[in-house]
């Protein structure tokens, strides 16, 4: 059994709004799943699975009332930021399995205006198990990753500057982007010159905090045949988990080394084939050890593979995140696996802003990492194909 | 055993009775691992069933209370700033933690560290480390 050809993305829909102090956040998602109903051709009427995450208010139970929908199929896993991805594969697997014909995926947040940031301890349950060990020490989204971040260097030497680069090449796409949030050009100088939030991560490592939200409508073979968008194709999908083990991890490694391989195994097709990606960024970190984790470069030579622009479209080897990312453009809800998906359509599609449209752009990958780095994330790997 | 670490409020961790061997120790002074009954490996957070073979025989152990920073970071956005680390463990596994009581500019990974409790804002212990130096 493969996901392969069983399912394609027929609608993708980026919220317009940063900053939503006067919508709530069920209206979000109401206005995102009719944006990516209205770009596939199809109606509310169509949709017979639907798929949801921890950003949801009242779940699968509150959505489907609110949205009055009728599914026959639905899911809620959540996975923090990479739950799309995850979520886009497992309609895909539904599709497959008959369980529903058009799938709805849709994610919203009012991060922004609700003034939650990655700089604060996440409120938590406190019968999750991990708690009395986690957060009494202060443990945030940023200083969970910086400390990744320095196992890196100090294991492989990566510096800071190039780290930088990764933050330089988003900010070369923001500039093309005139919904992003932050379209200036910045300079490595730029980067190391901001202020430290946790050593070693500055402000310009760290994404966006961001209002808005996205939408995906996945559908089976047929229906997309009888729509008029171009087609793309679902061609493999991996999914991880990695945590502490018990305490005995690599930092420096993440959930894609299984997540990747398990993609690109499915799809038959190799990191080289793969004319464009859109790879978490959450914080310049999280995309150098994704990319070596995919495959792109070796173990420890993320540092030099980004380096001089190699993520800029038209510039580099392997365009990344045209629209802007997380790090410039959008991170709705502190969640960024969806605008990482739409983002990977609209190259698929040739929508792209034309100066960072990537040429012949045939095969793409889409990956996530939900969680934190250090203790627990989700990893989920996508690839892509128009067809 | 200090009441604050640097000034910082300490968020109480939830107690339940799975871990609660571990706090009544740590009034004591006492710093526990849980060890595998069956496969014999030390694992890090303390649970009732062993994370590597899935026995559910697993012990407190009293641990030496000494290991080496594996990772840190300092929140400087923080007031007051503080140290989050990985330290390892003389019985191996890696720990979630702060390091406390010294110079931040001074931490480097491999320093030799030793465990001090400090008590969170509902009176419970909560195990951190201090740099030997």
């Amino acid at each position: 059994m493969t996901i392969r050809g069983k399912g394609y993305i027929v609608g993708a829909y980026e919220h317009p709004t940063r900053s939503a102090p006067d919508t709530s956040l069920a209206q979000l998602h109401a206005e995102v799943a009719m944006g990516a109903l209205r770009d596939a051709g199809l109606t509310k009427a169509d949709v017979d699975g639907f798929f949801c995450s921890g950003d949801a208010p009242g779940g699968v139970l509150s959505m489907v009332d609110y949205l009055g929908l009728k599914p026959r199929h639905f899911e809620s896993t959540d996975i923090g930021g990479s739950s799309y991805l995850v979520l886009v594969s497992h309609a895909v697997q539904a599709i497959a399995m008959g369980k529903c014909d058009v799938a709805l995926i849709t994610l919203a947040g009012r991060t922004r205006s609700e003034g939650r940031a990655g700089t604060r301890p996440r409120p938590r349950d406190p019968n999750q198990p991990d708690m009395p060990w986690e957060t009494p020490y202060g443990l945030a989204t940023v200083n969970g990753y910086a400390m990744c971040a320095q196992r890196h260097m100090h294991q492989y030497g990566t510096t800071a500057e190039q780290l930088a680069w990764i933050k330089v090449a988003a900010s070369h796409h923001a500039q093309h982007n005139p919904r992003a949030l932050l379209r200036q050009v910045v300079t490595v100088e730029d980067v190391v010159s901001s202020p430290i939030i946790a050593t070693p991560l500055h402000r310009l490592d760290c994404c966006v905090v961001t209002d808005g939200g996205g939408a995906i409508i996945v559908a089976r073979p047929e229906v997309a045949r009888s729509l008029n968008r171009p087609r793309v194709k679902l061609v493999g999908a991996g999914e991880a988990i990695k945590h502490q083990a018990g305490g005995y991890t690599d930092l420096t490694v993440s959930g894609a080394t299984a997540s990747g391989a398990a993609a690109f195994a499915e799809a038959g097709v190799a990191p080289s084939d793969i004319k464009y990606a859109s790879i978490y960024d959450s914080f310049t970190i999280t995309v150098l050890i994704q990319l070596e984790d995919l495959g792109f470069c070796g173990k420890g030579e993320g540092g030099r593979f980004v380096a001089g622009g190699n993520l800029i479209s038209g510039v580099g080897r392997l365009p990344f995140n045209t629209d802007g990312g997380g790090l410039c453009n959008n991170h709705p809800g502190n969640r960024g696996g969806m605008t990482k998906i739409i983002e990977a359509v609209r190259q698929l599609r040739g929508e792209a802003a034309p100066p960072v449209q990537v040429k012949d752009c045939n095969l793409a990958l889409a990956h996530g990492t939900g969680g934190i780095l250090a203790t627990r994330h989700g990893s989920a790997t996508l690839i892509m194909e128009r067809e | 055993m200090s009441t604050a670490s640097g000034g910082r409020a300490i968020s109480a961790p939830m107690v339940n009775p799975e871990i609660a061997p571990f706090f009544e120790a740590a009034r004591k002074g006492c710093f526990l691992v849980k060890r595998c009954g069956d496969c014999g490996k030390s694992h890090w957070y303390p649970r009732a069933i062993c994370p590597f073979c899935g026995s559910l025989d697993t012990e407190w152990m009293e641990s030496t209370g000494k290991g080496r920073i594996h990772a840190f970071s300092i929140m400087r956005r923080a007031d007051p700033p503080f140290a989050i680390a990985y330290v390892i463990l003389e019985e191996g596994p890696m720990v979630l933690t702060n390091i406390v009581d010294c110079d931040f500019d001074r931490l480097a990974i491999d320093q030799a560290v030793h465990v001090v409790f400090k008590m969170a804002d509902n009176d419970v212990p909560v195990a951190m480390f201090t740099p030997d130096f």
